[in-house]
This record gives structure tokens, C-alpha cells and sequence, in this order.
């Protein structure tokens, strides 16, 4: 390791080291200046980010080919970290709220992050698991950390017992390349993996499918999505949020680095999988969020369907010439998706008021109460839906149109079909806000961090609708930079 | 002509000004903010029109920003001013505002004047969008907006479940028409690799298409229209959409939205031409749901609702003649009724205004006497509508049925002549129930009192329109004066009448204008023995018909068919396929294979997490699934 790898590695240091600090700051704050730590943690990230922005990118292998810091990485640590500052900002006061309001809290957002971080730079399958393991476990705690619900610690030991199942395979599927190919850096298995297909097709086929399997899990792309609904239910809501959006980008960081580009020359069958994956989590996500009243389990099945629509990118990345489209579909939509779920999440802590498991009827006339939050509301689910003139609807557009263009025009129907379907139930939530009379007087829970973070999001939202340029011309360079 | 972005943008900032501080302002002030940022568009509008006649240039682009860029990807958010988006925006800023002028009174007694304000410059906003874009992209752009305005705007008394419903349904039909519509955006998208109007109708010059791809693309856009403009299948929304309020109403059928359908057409008549199957398509949906509306409006007794049955009809007329290629014709019919049509709902608006918002014209009658002007604009509007000349409805609609037949469809033009019939029949009778024969109200309840000038004001405006209107294109008996025609015509320079080589047709142009005369008489005829003077047809008949009457008056139950084909199906799917993983129905069925492969997570059972294995056991199912299909395959 040279002093360049450190400095090119800073974004993750500074990850770490803030994580540190906290757990340390966290032992000698007195009870009530515990909410400045949230103040801490987004200047971390800040900080993170800032590095992340200038640090050197270049595509060779750092750390023993470890990782591997290109301009892909580097926006994948901007949407991880916008995400974590986003979530550090919504759980600020409601940790507090809920009398779950301990350091650790933080650090393990931070950890998770760095998880993230790491999948998406990693250029071997041992710092994938590594990265993958470092997410998933702070999420795991985060789900049960509000030790006195039951619900929680039963998502949490849910989550926790899924999620160590998926990681078995997972692993599993790294050893059986590994002795397919006799490497773990994922360039060289590229390489050697149509020779090894020759040789070993068992392993081969079996390894990959079962790292597919772990990824599509964390993923929740549907038949591996199970636990979302449970865990996003019993979740403290603001550990929701950043679950909904970390494990979600991390995974898809992942995907693309496994299966992206260059999967299709080696064997076809791995894209009519993630295809048929893409197609049933559209469907499957979508409709059954039509029947959803609770709002924290809509939004658990609007995460799958969205995971749905991010898979259709990763299949369209196959083909080679249109790889670049489709990744910057895929990051661009990454983004949005981030930036809108957290959105639709703060509104949910905030309308959630003192009680938990808010439902929709607790929305009726939200907008004659809360004019302003229902507006966001209404920005957030208009989004999501895919309507112009929201951000929401470029990322689709940008997804669906290189799914046509690569061909395949049967999964841009499923995909445009569902996300007809999708409306219905995202715009029911506006329906209740504006088209109900008030009925429930649940009090709102005032705070400004959160009506912070739910207003930049709400005005990225609609600003990236208008004028996606802003991101979208720092995606090229991305997208032109190799992949293994 | 560089001043065309403002059109835009003044009713965007007027949508901001009211919707973020309206409730700060006076009515006065959110009232004239609402109206002079349509007024000023209109005066920029006309602006436009007198630089587009003058100078040389017929088609000039205007770019604002560069919008969307990836890669090879790029769409610009830019502006297309040509005759054919000039008259739309003549038609969409002026009757708008004349619409914006008369809410001023009609909604003054409401408590959200600046949210309905800020809303109906937000949907002239969308509608503008929609007319200038000059890529396909940002067409559907304005289109969706439309679409979510409308939303709001037809849910506008949510206090009412109807119109709450009424809105979601306006939207999720809407919804339909678009996934038919992207779809045909994302086919133009990967045939031309472009999404801008001029560059891919530039290629249908230079390369060769197959039929097969052009009839694709254009029934995909085609079923967008047949949503937005309420056609066959998907006009069911259009009557409920009558819960907004009127000028609401008024703005939907008149000037914005539901021409949004006949207006793409003919933005894109260049590849229409080249998908002679679709053409016909459009001609026979046009022409089977001028009929089928028409029908459903004769027995219909809200007066609101027989507007909007009169609208989707004479919107089938619009589609009738952009599918016999005249699509001039059809633009024409879309201005003329925008003025008879804003003047008809306008009216009706005066109307309820008088009688405390009753719509049923069962409850009313005599009204002559009591509002006198509201009569007279009325009458105006019912008479133009029905064809009778020299109005604008006579000349538009004669156009029509002229272009029809001498395209050789003489069965769509009888289709046609018949519906004119009909049409007059049905708003003579809305007219005579309305406005003659004894009050059937409750006369000590109601006092109808004639409206207050704000409101009058635009309905004499728009009588004027509807009455001179015809000087837009006048062709009766050798005489020849078409300004609209000639101003139109650089747009459509390179439609070839295919229908060239026609035999001769069956009647000539001057009989062809009585025929349409004496239908619209025969139909005003009907309606006065009927409604007044009373003529009843006699028992025996009136039972032979009373099927037909139910099967009118229930609209030929097509909510009911779609409720029960459409909707229970998808509700129920939607709970089983949750109940799958969230409930318990297949949870046996789950916990059989969870021990089959002898997971034994019984300890967990008491947590309440009967399910986990069952979700393992999804997991594995999933797995071996990849498995065997990688391996087997």
C-alpha cells in the first residue's frame, strides 16, 4: 500500500475514522447533546463526500487488486453518502423521539455506509462478501434497535437469519468460482471463465447462480424479497429509510460490477435470468403494493419494484455497444431512487407523529393540515410513479429506452406496464391527502432536521426532473470508464 | 417571435405566484394575477401569429435549454412555433382566458380561489407544453401534465366522494391511453434513434419505412389519444369528469386537453400517411363514437353531462376527418368548437349560477325570461353546434362530412350526417328543457337571477366567435374564402390526397350543404314537437322502445362492463398475490415445503415469525430454480 492508495482510499477513511470518533464522542456526552452527533455524522459525510470528489480516478486495481477506484465507484460513493446524509438528517430528532438516542446509532450508519462504499469499488469477490458482510450486519442491528418494540426485534432477528442464509450462498458461490477459475479478482475470472466453462460448467454455472441469488436478496428482487415487507415494518423508520436505500444501492453497486457488461459474451442464460428476475419483481412488487394500507409496507413493496426496473438497466447493459446507457441509467436512477425514498420516508416519520405503522387513512386531508409536507408528498410519489416533470420519469425514461434499444422490447413492455400499474397505488396516497376529509387529527412531529432533508430532497427531486443535466453530465465519463 | 417562451411562462409563474402565496393575497389580486398571466400569453400569442404571417419564415424553433444528455442521448427543451402550434396556442391562451375571466365570478364564493387559480394556469401551462414542443419527449411531458392537472382540477370539490372518484378515474383511464403512448414514443425512439419532430420526419423523406413499423408506431400513439381525447374505448371518463367545476369543465373540453389527441395527429400527420391502416382506424373510431356519444346524450337530463356526451361526439368528428387525411379540416372543427363548446359550458355555468347548481333540466324550464342573455349565448351556442349557417358549427362541420364523402367513405359520411341529426335533436333539447315551457323548479326556493357582467362578458365574447367564426373558412356554393386554410397549409404541404383518382362522388357540394341543413332542421324540428309542444309517441311504441331507452340511459353499460372485466379482476390479483406472502393462504402449503427440506425453524415460531422459513423456503425455491435452469438448460 503506497501513500497514493490512502489518499485515493481517503472517502473511506474518513468513513471509518468519523464512525470512531463517535463511538468514542458517544461515551463522554452528557444525554441531551447526544443530537449533536447527527451534527457529527454530516460532516463526516460532508467531509467524505468533498474527498470523494476530488480524489485521483483511474481504472488499475489498488490494494493488492482489492479495489478499484474509477469514475463508476466514484459516483456510487456520491449516492452512497447522499443517501447516509440524508438518513443522518431524517433520524437526528426521531431517535430521540423513540428514546433509542445512542451513538452507535450513527457509527453504524457510517459502517454501513462504508460497506457500501467498498462494494462498489471492489475488484475481488472476498471484498465484495467483505463489503457486503460490513453493510449488512449495522443494518441488521439498526432493524432491532429499538430493543423495548417487539416488532423490531423481530425484524431485526428476521433480517438477520435471512440475510446470513443469503450470505451463505453467497460465499458459497465465490468458493465454487474460485475453484472454476482459481482466482477471486473479478477481472481475471472474467478471463479465464470461458476456458473454466469448458472444464467445470457445473461450478461455474453453480457459483454464479448463487452469487446472483446473494445479491438479488440484499437486492429484494422478488423471489428473494421476503423479508422486506417485515423488516421495513418492524424497522425503526429512520433505520428503514437507509436500509431501503443502502442495502438496495449496494447490492445493485455489486450487480454491476459482476454482471454487467461482458455477461452475455461468456453465456447468454445469465441474462434471460436477470431478465425473468426483472420481470417478475416488476409485476410481483407493483401488484401487490395495490393492496397495501400501511405505508410503511407500500413503500417496502415500492422498493421491490424499483429494485425491478434497476435489474432492467443491468440486462440492457449486456449489450456491449449500449453498456454505456444503460449504466447511466442504472446510476442516475440509483440516485433518484435514493433521493425519492428517503424523501417518502421522512414524510412518513413526520406524519407518524408520536405512534407508529402509519396508515393511509392517516392521510386523509393531510394537505389542508400540512400543505407543505403534502406537497413533498405529493413530489415524492409523483416520482416514483414516473411522471414528468420529476426526476423520477428520466431515470425511467433513461432505463426503458436502453432496454429497447438492446431489444428487449417484451421486458420494456413488462416494465412500462407496471410502472402504469404502480400509479395507481402511489397516487392513492395522494388521493388521500388531498381528496379526503381530515379525519384523523394525528398530531405531526415537528423537527427541523427532518423537514430539512425532506425539502432538499424534494427540490433535487423536482430540479433533477427539470434539468437532469445537472447529474447526467457527470455520467458519461463514468459510464466510458472500464469495467473488469 | 422571440418572446414565444413567455407564453409559457407567465401562466407558470401566475401558477406559482397563487399556488405558493395566493392564500396572502386578496381575491382581487389572485383573481387578476390568475386572469392578465393567460390575457398577456394571449397577447404575446397574437404577437406570434402577426411575426409568423409576416415574415418568411413558416417554422422557426426556439431553444431554451439542453434538457436531457447521455452519451449519444440528447433532447433539447425547445420550442416549435408554427402555424399549427400558433392557432393552438390562439385557441388554448384565448379561450382560456375568457374562461379565467368568467371564474372570476363564478367561483367567487369559493374558499380556495387561489388554489383553483394557481391550478387552472398550471393546467393552461401543461396544455402549452404540450402545443410547443418540438420533440416527442417533451410532448409527452405536457401530456402527462395535462393529465395531472386535469387530476386536480376534476377533484377540485373532493368534499364530494363523486368527484374525487371522478378524478381518479379521469386519471387512471388517461393512464391507459399513455402506456399506449410512451410505448410508441420508445418505437420511435429505436426505429429514427432521434426523438425530435423536424429530424424524424426528415428521415421519412430520405429512407424507406415498413408499413408494418409506421402502422405500429401510429396505433401506439393513437391509443394515447384515444385516451386523452376520449374516444373509443376510453371516453368513460370524459362524462364523469363533470364534477369539477364548470369552467373547469369548460377549459377540459373546450381548449385544453381533450384536443390534445386530434392536435398530435395531425403534429404527426406526417407519419400518419405513411400508416393508410391506421388512417382508417381513425376514421372509424372517429365516426363510431360521434355516433355512439350522440346516442347516449339524447336521453341524458343532466345538462352538464349531455355537454360532455356532445363533446366526445363532436371530438369523433375531429378524428373522423384527421382520418380521411383532412387534417385541416379537423383543426378547423377544433377551433370552432372550442368557442362553441367553452360558450355551451360557459352558458350552463351561468345557468346552474342562476339555479343554485342544479344541473338536472328536469328541475328547470322557463328560464328564457328570467336570464335573458344567458339565453340569448345559449341559443347561439346549440344553434351553431346543430349546423345551422351561417354559424361556425355549420361551416366546420360541413367541411367534414364534405372531405368524408369525396374521400370516397360514404358509409362513415352517413354515419356522420346521421350523427349531425342527432346532435341537433339532443342540444335543442337540452335547450327547450332548459329554457322553455313552465318552471319545474321549486319557485319559492330558487329566484334565478342573471349573472354578473364578469361572467357575461366572455359569453357574449364567445357568442361573437361562434357566430362570426365561420370567416375562418368559408367554401358554400363556388364561393371560396379559407385564411385558416392558407395559413395551415405550409404545415401540411406534404400530405398527398391519396384519394386523388376518386370516382365522382355521389352528390355534389351544393347538395351535400342542404343535406346538412335539413338534418340539423329535421333534428331541431324533433326536439320542438317533443319538448314543446308536447307530442308523446303512443303506448305500443313507447314499450317497443324502452329497451333501447334503458340501454341509452345506462350508456350501454359500459361502467358497469368495465368494473366487472377490468377492475374486480386486477383487485382481486392484487390481494392474492400480497395474501401469497403476507397473509396466510398459502402459508401451508409454504410450511409443507419448508419441513420437505427439513428446515426446522420451529423455535421462531414463537417469536410471531411463523414465516421465516417459509421465506427461506422461497429463497431456496428461487434458487434452484436459477440452478436448474442453468444446468438443465
Amino acid at each position: 500500500m503506497t501513500l497514493n492508495d490512502l489518499f485515493v482510499l481517503s472517502p473511506e477513511i474518513i468513513v471509518t475514522v468519523s464512525a470512531l470518533i463517535i463511538l468514542i464522542l458517544d461515551l463522554f456526552l452528557a444525554a441531551e447533546f447526544k443530537r449533536s452527533l447527527a451534527g457529527f455524522t454530516l460532516f463526516g459525510i460532508v467531509l467524505a463526500a468533498v474527498a470523494n470528489a476530488f480524489i485521483p480516478i483511474g481504472s488499475a486495481p489498488l490494494i493488492q487488486g482489492m479495489l478499484r477506484v474509477d469514475a463508476i465507484s466514484q459516483f456510487l460513493n456520491l449516492i452512497f453518502l447522499v443517501g447516509a446524509g440524508v438518513a443522518a438528517l431524517l433520524s437526528a430528532d426521531y431517535v430521540k423521539r423513540q428514546g433509542i438516542a445512542r451513538g452507535e446509532y450513527y457509527a453504524l450508519i457510517l459502517l454501513s455506509t462504508l460497506g457500501a462504499m467498498l462494494m462498489g469499488s471492489s475488484a475481488n469477490l472476498i471484498m465484495i462478501f467483505l463489503g457486503l458482510e460490513t453493510l449488512s450486519i449495522p443494518l441488521y442491528i439498526l432493524s432491532a434497535f429499538m430493543r423495548t418494540r417487539s416488532a423490531s426485534q423481530e425484524a431485526g432477528l428476521k433480517y438477520f437469519l435471512l440475510g446470513s442464509f443469503a450470505s451463505a450462498l453467497l460465499l458459497y458461490g465465490i468458493a465454487l468460482l474460485y475453484g472454476a477459475t482459481g482466482s477471486i479478482q473479478i477481472d481475471e475470472i472474467l478471463a479465464k471463465l470461458p476456458a473454466a466453462m469448458l472444464a467445470t460448467p457445473l461450478f461455474v454455472y453453480a457459483g454464479g447462480g448463487l452469487l446472483l441469488v446473494g445479491l438479488a436478496f440484499k437486492a429484494a428482487v422478488v423471489p428473494f424479497h421476503m423479508w422486506a415487507p417485515d423488516v421495513y415494518e418492524g424497522a425503526p423508520t429512520s433505520a428503514t429509510a437507509f436500509m431501503a436505500v443502502a442495502a438496495k444501492a449496494g447490492a445493485f453497486a455489486a450487480l454491476l460490477r459482476l454482471f454487467g457488461p461482458g455477461l452475455m459474451q461468456i453465456d447468454s442464460a445469465g441474462v434471460v435470468i436477470i431478465g425473468i428476475l426483472a420481470g417478475l419483481t416488476m409485476i410481483f412488487g407493483n401488484i401487490a403494493a395495490l393492496a397495501q394500507l400501511n405505508l410503511k409496507r407500500l413503500l417496502a413493496y415500492s422498493s421491490i419494484a424499483h429494485a425491478g426496473y434497476l435489474l432492467l438497466a443491468i440486462t440492457a447493459a449486456q449489450s456491449t455497444p449500449l453498456a454505456g446507457t444503460a449504466i447511466n441509467g442504472l446510476l442516475f436512477y440509483l440516485l433518484i431512487y435514493t433521493l425519492m425514498t428517503l424523501g417518502a420516508f421522512g414524510v412518513v416519520i413526520l406524519a407518524e407523529g408520536r405512534g407508529e405503522n402509519l396508515s393511509l387513512s392517516d392521510f386523509s386531508g393531510f394537505a389542508s393540515r400540512h400543505p407543505w409536507i403534502a406537497g413533498a408528498m405529493a413530489i415524492f410519489m409523483v416520482s416514483l410513479a414516473g411522471i414528468p416533470p420529476t426526476a423520477g420519469f428520466i431515470g425511467k425514461f433513461l432505463i426503458f429506452s436502453a432496454v429497447i434499444q438492446a431489444g428487449e422490447i417484451g421486458l420494456a413492455l413488462i416494465g412500462v406496464f407496471a410502472s402504469v400499474i404502480s400509479v395507481y397505488y402511489y397516487l392513492r396516497v395522494v388521493y388521500y391527502m388531498y381528496m379526503r376529509p381530515s379525519t384523523s387529527e394525528r398530531p405531526v412531529f415537528v423537527s427541523g432536521f427532518i423537514v430539512l432533508g425532506v425539502g432538499l430532497t424534494a427540490i433535487a427531486v423536482l430540479v433533477f426532473g427539470i434539468y437532469p443535466s445537472v447529474i447526467l453530465q457527470w455520467l458519461p465519463q463514468a459510464a466510458s470508464a472500464t469495467l473488469p | 417571435m422571440n418572446f414565444v417562451w413567455l407564453v409559457l411562462a407567465l401562466p407558470l409563474v401566475g401558477a406559482l405566484l397563487n399556488g405558493l402565496c395566493g392564500r396572502y393575497f386578496s381575491k382581487r389580486v389572485v383573481g387578476l394575477i390568475g386572469c392578465s398571466s393567460v390575457g398577456l400569453a394571449f397577447a404575446i400569442s397574437i404577437w406570434t401569429l402577426l411575426e409568423l404571417v409576416g415574415g418568411s419564415d413558416r417554422s422557426v424553433i426556439q431553444t431554451l435549454f439542453n434538457w436531457i444528455a447521455v452519451g449519444n442521448f440528447s433532447v433539447d427543451v425547445r420550442l416549435l412555433v408554427d402555424p399549427l402550434s400558433t392557432l393552438m396556442i390562439l385557441v388554448v391562451t384565448g379561450v382560456g382566458f375568457l374562461i379565467h375571466v368568467f371564474s372570476v365570478g363564478y367561483m367567487n364564493h369559493d374558499p380556495n380561489y387561489h388554489r383553483y387559480f394557481s391550478w387552472l394556469n398550471l393546467f393552461t401551462f401543461s396544455m402549452l407544453v404540450l402545443v410547443l414542443a418540438s420533440n416527442f419527449l417533451l410532448l409527452f411531458v405536457g401530456w402527462e401534465l395535462v393529465g395531472l392537472c386535469s387530476y386536480l382540477l376534476i377533484g377540485f370539490w373532493f368534499t364530494r366522494p363523486s368527484a374525487a372518484a371522478a378524478a381518479s378515474k379521469a386519471f387512471i383511464v388517461n393512464r391507459i391511453g399513455d402506456f399506449g403512448f410512451i410505448l410508441g414514443i420508445f418505437l420511435i425512439f429505436a426505429i429514427f434513434g432521434t426523438l425530435d419532430y423536424s429530424t424524424v420526419f426528415s428521415l421519412l423523406g430520405i429512407q424507406t419505412y415498413s408499413t408494418t413499423i409506421m402502422t405500429t408506431i401510429t396505433l401506439l400513439l393513437f391509443v394515447g389519444a384515444i385516451g386523452k381525447s376520449a374516444q373509443i374505448p376510453l371516453y368513460v371518463w370524459l362524462p364523469d369528469a363533470m364534477e369539477g367545476p364548470t369552467p373547469v369543465s369548460a377549459l377540459i373540453h373546450a381548449a385544453t386537453m381533450v384536443t390534445a389527441g386530434v392536435y398530435m395527429i395531425a403534429r404527426t400527420h406526417a407519419l400518419y400517411q405513411l400508416a393508410p391502416f391506421t388512417l382508417e382506424i381513425v376514421a372509424i373510431i372517429g365516426a363510431l363514437t360521434a355516433i355512439l356519444a350522440a346516442s347516449i346524450a339524447l336521453v341524458n337530463n343532466d345538462i352538464k353531462r349531455v355537454l360532455a356526451y356532445s363533446t366526445v361526439s363532436q371530438l369523433g368528428y375531429m378524428f373522423l376527418a384527421t382520418g380521411v387525411g383532412s387534417y385541416t379540416a379537423g383543426m378547423f372543427h377544433l377551433t370552432s368548437h372550442a368557442f362553441m363548446k367553452a360558450l355551451l359550458f360557459l352558458g350552463s355555468g351561468s345557468v346552474m349560477h342562476a339555479m343554485a347548481d342544479e344541473t338536472d333540466m328536469r328541475k328547470m324550464g322557463g328560464l328564457r325570461s328570467k336570464i335573458p342573455w344567458t339565453w340569448a349565448v345559449f341559443l347561439v351556442g346549440v344553434l351553431a353546434m346543430s349546423g345551422i349557417p351561417p354559424l361556425v358549427g355549420f361551416f366546420s362541420k360541413d367541411l367534414i362530412l364534405e372531405k368524408v364523402i369525396f374521400s370516397g367513405n360514404t358509409l362513415l359520411w352517413g354515419v356522420g350526417l346521421f350523427t349531425a341529426m342527432l346532435t341537433a335533436f339532443y342540444l335543442l333539447r337540452a335547450y327547450f328543457m332548459t329554457f322553455h315551457g313552465k318552471p319545474r323548479y321549486d319557485e319559492k326556493k330558487i329566484h334565478p337571477h342573471e349573472s354578473p357582467p364578469v361572467m357575461l362578458w366572455p359569453l357574449r365574447i364567445l357568442a361573437l366567435l361562434s357566430i362570426a367564426g365561420g370567416a375562418l373558412w368559408v367554401a358554400v356554393f363556388g364561393f371560396s374564402f379559407t385564411p385558416l386554410d392558407n395559413f395551415l397549409a405550409p404545415v401540411f404541404k406534404d400530405v398527398v390526397h391519396v384519394n386523388a383518382e376518386q370516382p365522382e362522388p355521389l352528390f355534389s357540394e351544393s347538395t351535400l350543404i342542404l343535406f346538412s341543413v335539413l338534418v340539423a332542421l329535421v333534428g331541431i324540428g324533433i326536439a320542438y314537437l317533443v319538448y314543446v309542444r308536447g307530442f308523446r309517441l303512443s303506448e305500443g311504441v313507447r314499450k317497443i322502445f324502452h329497451p333501447v331507452y334503458l340501454i341509452l340511459s345506462r350508456k350501454y353499460f359500459v361502467d358497469e362492463l368495465y368494473n366487472w372485466v377490468i377492475v374486480k379482476p386486477l383487485q382481486l390479483l392484487s390481494r392474492f398475490l400480497a395474501s401469497i406472502f403476507d397473509l396466510t393462504i398459502l402459508d401451508g402449503l409454504i410450511n409443507g415445503i419448508g419441513r420437505l427440506i427439513g428446515w426446522t425453524g420451529g423455535v421462531f415460531r414463537s417469536l410471531q415469525a411463523g414465516y421465516i422459513r417459509s421465506y427461506a423456503a422461497w429463497v431456496l425455491l428461487g434458487t434452484l430454480g436459477i440452478l436448474i435452469y442453468l444446468l438443465l438448460r
